[in-house]
């Protein structure tokens, strides 16, 4: 692969007559624009980081199969075909390089790669999984005739014990359907003459390292250290040689990695590589939305409305004490920016709080400098992006601190008692707290919005102005006329 | 050693009485003494060195010595990455420190002695590459299902549990895994472990362990849950139908059922009755239990009757639920089906205890177990130090760590781990080198001819 300057692109021929669903097993010789590089591995990041939400929220295998589905559809979809393998085989050789680069991030890119490759083969029909399958170049045989004859018995106690209804005893072995024989085994009871069409099972002897998944549910049956695998377990075969094909080629990229390319490419790809894998990759709130737009006399209500437990914290904090500290200066003042304070107001509001404490003389030469930079207008005018919620939960709060990620750094006590101010129930609240115990910081704080807007949150929260602009969208919906 | 050499070196023997009082079944003493002269050294050695001895061309003369051993010394003392070049290497580090407990570790990439060197950050040069499949039964984990005793302890009564795992397990790798160079080892106290030691064997990933280890997994038990032992479908897997039909019926309606009578007792078959889901049934045998509770019969054949009461019950019932279709199996199941350790088998860097080792509770030798003949091994009839001691002290046939007749007591068992379990083992790990090398030697001839 190659990444060039220039506007046109040269493509392969060989790419129109690839399958719809790549193997990656090598890099395709094409070349590659230096904006698609980048461009191509942030969409395709979403759709992983979305495979990674869903896993992480315990969706069955259905349910990913729907989300890969729509993930893909949204983020990787173009007009035209071959252009869209490309972008697919582009993207995932990018983040090859990203993500070769730790142990860490290899096991996480491994995983979601290899749950996205297993959806979406999931999801092809039979005889687009079975070229899939030839693809890999297995060289697993079909069983028939004899042998066939003396697994019969047992194939049938293996596909019965599977099953809760009769029903799903033919849906284990004919995928493809054949009605006679799944007439037959709706009555299971009565012997079954399976022999000629036995054939039709599509069974293969393969060894039973190749399917570790079907063999620890005992979903099929083995003999003599072969596992014979039906037609409609293909899955678990090629996604097997898949991570396991993945994996190595992982390491073999990190070496190059490590050993040329990175010194190669450091004015070039080395940066973009290297910023990929923890950037944040949603919309930055720098400039507010029509859904955030408040003003100083709303601001109390509007804390107690909408909200995230964090930003409501530390409001409350400020009210209280007329006092934060610069960390929580700094994130409750770029998320009043996000919001839609105004500079003037934000000035405003926080000279009100401050003079209580320090007096005016002390807040103009102290902190209103800070507040006017956050703004961008002073020094070198940046204009700062109110922090996302990776940012947050990463930081570091101390003594007399009240910045952070509540559902980090609070205690278990002072968790649950936050939480009940904002109106959980204790059973919404057990969620919330088993979310905080395996460390799913922003899952819990999606549950809270959850429950306390009495709607799902499929998206997830990762950002405190997300958080307040959909409980905004949703509290306005509710009523459009009063203020919230 | 002649009878006349032992009373010459005498000395050399390190005994200064020549009878003296055995007391306690394991001391520091006897250990030494065994493994001054009883540890089969060169056996350990030549299993482990899996036919890489040096006298092939193809061999891979570091192999033994990449693999990781552990001792735990006296007070508890545990030093890890232990690695030896070869046999004498191992004998003379085992008799400078006398360990407790030896445990056997996974072959790496490199000698574990100099691993420190291979480290870097980021990728882990330090790997396993080679382990037995390994499994560790312990009749501990099947406490809510022995009445006889509890713990620690291990009785007649109860140790059949072990001989009817064995069965399930060996069987099963053998027919459905297609291994066969599998020892079974006694744990010293109250358990076995099996060693694997097919090269696929050895070669399996963690995934492929653990895939292994669930497929045995049938009880899912603790404390919440009444039902640990869940059936699903309309028939069993054949590995499990198998195991019902070829061991465990006739293990829990015969010798299970003399030993632990588990009907007997209200508090006894109350847990048996929390397993069948329909609340009707359950009131209906426990109404006809509570009321033959003063019957003459004895415990067992009281618990005998109450099965066959419940199997009928079951049987003309089976129909109203699903889930009443494989209760029975299921009761069964819950009394008798294997319970490994899962954490043993899934990793490959797991030490487990090397066979002939002495167990410092009990002083017995971590001896080899036929699975043919696994109905007659008796886990208080395994040699102790303190027997061994007096085998020696008694002059009784030579000490040579070489023998193997059936006359001494430890003699037995090293003839078994012999000719059942090495031989056969090296030599299909020799064809297997002469093959390899024959291949590489091919390659390597073809690149030559362009």
């Amino acid at each position: 692969m190659e990444v060039i300057r220039s506007q046109k692109r040269t493509v392969s021929n060989d790419i129109v007559s690839t399958p719809t669903l790549p193997l990656y097993l090598t890099a395709p010789p094409m070349e590659v624009r230096l904006e698609e590089f980048e461009l191509f591995a942030i969409d395709r990041l979403r759709v992983l980081k979305g495979v990674s939400d869903g896993l992480a929220r315990g969706r069955n295998p259905n349910e990913m199969d729907d989300l890969v589905d729509t993930l893909w559809k949204e983020h990787m979809r173009l007009p035209d075909v071959s252009e869209m393998i490309n972008k697919d085989i582009i993207s995932h050789f990018v983040l090859r390089l990203v993500y070769c680069r730790s142990d860490e991030l290899k096991k996480w890119f491994l995983s979601m790669e290899t749950a996205l490759f297993r959806h979406r083969f999931r999801i092809k029909k039979i005889e687009e999984q079975r070229a899939i399958v030839g693809e890999f170049g297995l060289p697993y045989k079909a069983v028939i005739g004899a042998e066939l004859e003396s697994l019969k018995e047992r194939l049938v106690l293996v596909a019965r014990s599977l099953c809760q209804t009769s029903s799903d005893v033919e849906n284990i072995y004919y995928k493809v359907g054949v009605p006679l024989l799944s007439y037959l085994f709706i009555y299971y009871k009565l012997q079954i003459h399976l022999s000629e069409q036995l054939i039709h099972f599509h069974l293969k002897k393969v060894p039973f390292e190749e399917v570790p998944d079907l063999v620890a549910t005992r979903r099929v049956l083995l003999q003599k250290g072969y596992a014979f695998v039906a037609g409609s377990q293909l899955v678990s075969l090629v996604v097997t040689q898949f991570r396991s094909h993945l994996s190595k080629a992982l390491i073999l990229t990190n070496r190059k990695w490590t050993t040329t390319i990175r010194e190669r490419e450091k004015d070039r790809l080395t940066p973009i590589v290297e910023a990929l894998s923890t950037s944040y990759l949603g919309p930055d709130y720098t400039q507010s939305s029509e859904y955030a737009d408040i003003s100083l006399k709303d601001i109390d209500q509007v804390s107690k409305s909408s909200f995230p437990l964090c930003m409501r914290h530390l409001f409350e904090k400020l009210r209280e004490d007329h006092h934060l500290k610069h960390g929580g200066r700094m994130q409750l003042g770029l998320f009043l920016k996000g919001v839609g304070l105004k500079l003037d107001d934000a000035l405003a509001f926080w000279r009100e709080e401050f003079t209580k404490k320090v007096g005016s003389e002390r807040f103009d030469k102290e902190y209103a400098y800070a507040i006017r930079h956050n703004y961008g207008k002073e020094g070198k005018r940046t204009d700062y992006t109110p922090y996302a919620c990776s940012k947050i939960i990463t930081s570091a709060p101390g003594a007399g601190d009240h910045h952070g990620c509540p559902y980090r750094h609070f205690s278990e006590d002072n968790l649950k008692a936050a939480l009940s101010r904002m109106g959980l129930s204790s059973r919404g609240m057990e969620d919330v707290m088993d979310k905080v115990r395996n460390r799913h910081y922003q899952l819990a704080c999606t549950l809270t919005f959850e429950a306390v807007y009495g709607t799902s949150c499929d998206t997830g929260i990762n950002h405190p102005n997300q958080y307040f602009e959909e409980s905004q969208k949703i509290l306005k919906s509710k009523n459009p006329t009063a203020p919230v | 050693m002649t009878r006349e050499e032992i009373d010459n070196n005498g000395d050399a023997m390190m005994i200064d009485d020549p009878n003296p009082k055995i007391e306690n079944e394991f001391n520091v003493h006897y250990l030494r003494i065994y493994y001054g002269n009883l540890f089969p050294y060169s056996d350990i050695h030549k299993w482990l060195s899996y036919g890489h001895d040096g006298k092939h061309p193809g061999c891979d003369e570091y192999y033994f010595g990449r693999r990781e051993f552990s001792f735990t010394l006296e007070n508890d003392v545990y030093l890890r990455y232990k690695s030896f070049k070869n046999a004498s290497a191992m004998e003379d580090a085992i008799k400078s420190n006398f360990p407790y407990k030896i445990d056997i570790g996974a072959v790496y990439s490199v000698d574990p002695d100099k691993r420190h060197a291979y480290a870097h950050s980021g990728t882990n040069l330090f790997t396993p590459v080679e382990r037995e499949l390994v499994f560790d039964i312990d009749i501990t984990d099947y406490d809510d299902v022995r009445y006889c005793c509890s713990g620690a302890d291990v009785c007649a009564k109860c140790w059949p549990l072990m001989t009817v795992a064995i069965k399930v397990i060996d069987t099963s790798l053998r027919e459905d895994f297609g291994f066969k160079y599998i020892l079974w080892v006694f744990s010293g106290r109250r358990g076995v472990h099996c060693w694997v030691c097919d090269a696929k064997a050895r070669r399996l990933t963690n995934e492929q362990r653990s895939a292994v280890a669930e497929y045995f997994r049938v009880y899912k038990g603790n404390e919440n849950n009444a039902k640990k032992v869940d059936l699903m479908g309309h028939s069993l897997h054949p590995f499990l139908a198998r195991s019902y039909v070829d061991f465990l019926k006739n293990f829990f309606e015969g010798e299970l059922q003399t030993n632990q009578s588990i009907f007997s007792s209200k508090e006894k078959y109350e847990k048996i009755l929390g397993m069948i889901t329909d609340e009707d049934i359950q009131s209906d045998l426990r109404g006809k239990w509570e009321n033959s509770a003063r019957s003459s019969l004895s415990e067992e054949a009281t618990s005998l009757l109450r099965w066959e009461q419940l199997k009928k019950t079951l049987q003309s019932k089976k129909n109203k639920a699903l889930s009443l279709r494989t209760c029975i199996e299921e009761i069964v199941f819950t009394f008798t089906y294997p319970r490994i350790d899962l954490e043993v088998s899934k990793q490959m860097n797991h030490l487990l205890k090397a066979p002939f080792c002495v167990h410092p509770k009990t002083g017995r030798v971590c001896v080899p177990i036929d699975p043919n003949n696994c109905d007659e091994f008796d886990p208080l009839a395994v040699p102790t130090l303190s027997q061994l001691i007096e085998e020696i002290n008694a002059g009784g046939l030579s000490m040579d760590v070489d023998d193997d007749s059936d006359k001494s007591l430890l003699g037995k068992s090293i003839k078994f781990f012999r000719s059942s379990f090495l031989e056969p083992l090296l030599k299909s790990c020799k064809e297997e080198i002469e093959s390899s090398y024959k291949t590489k030697i091919g390659k390597s001839k073809d690149t030559f001819s362009w």
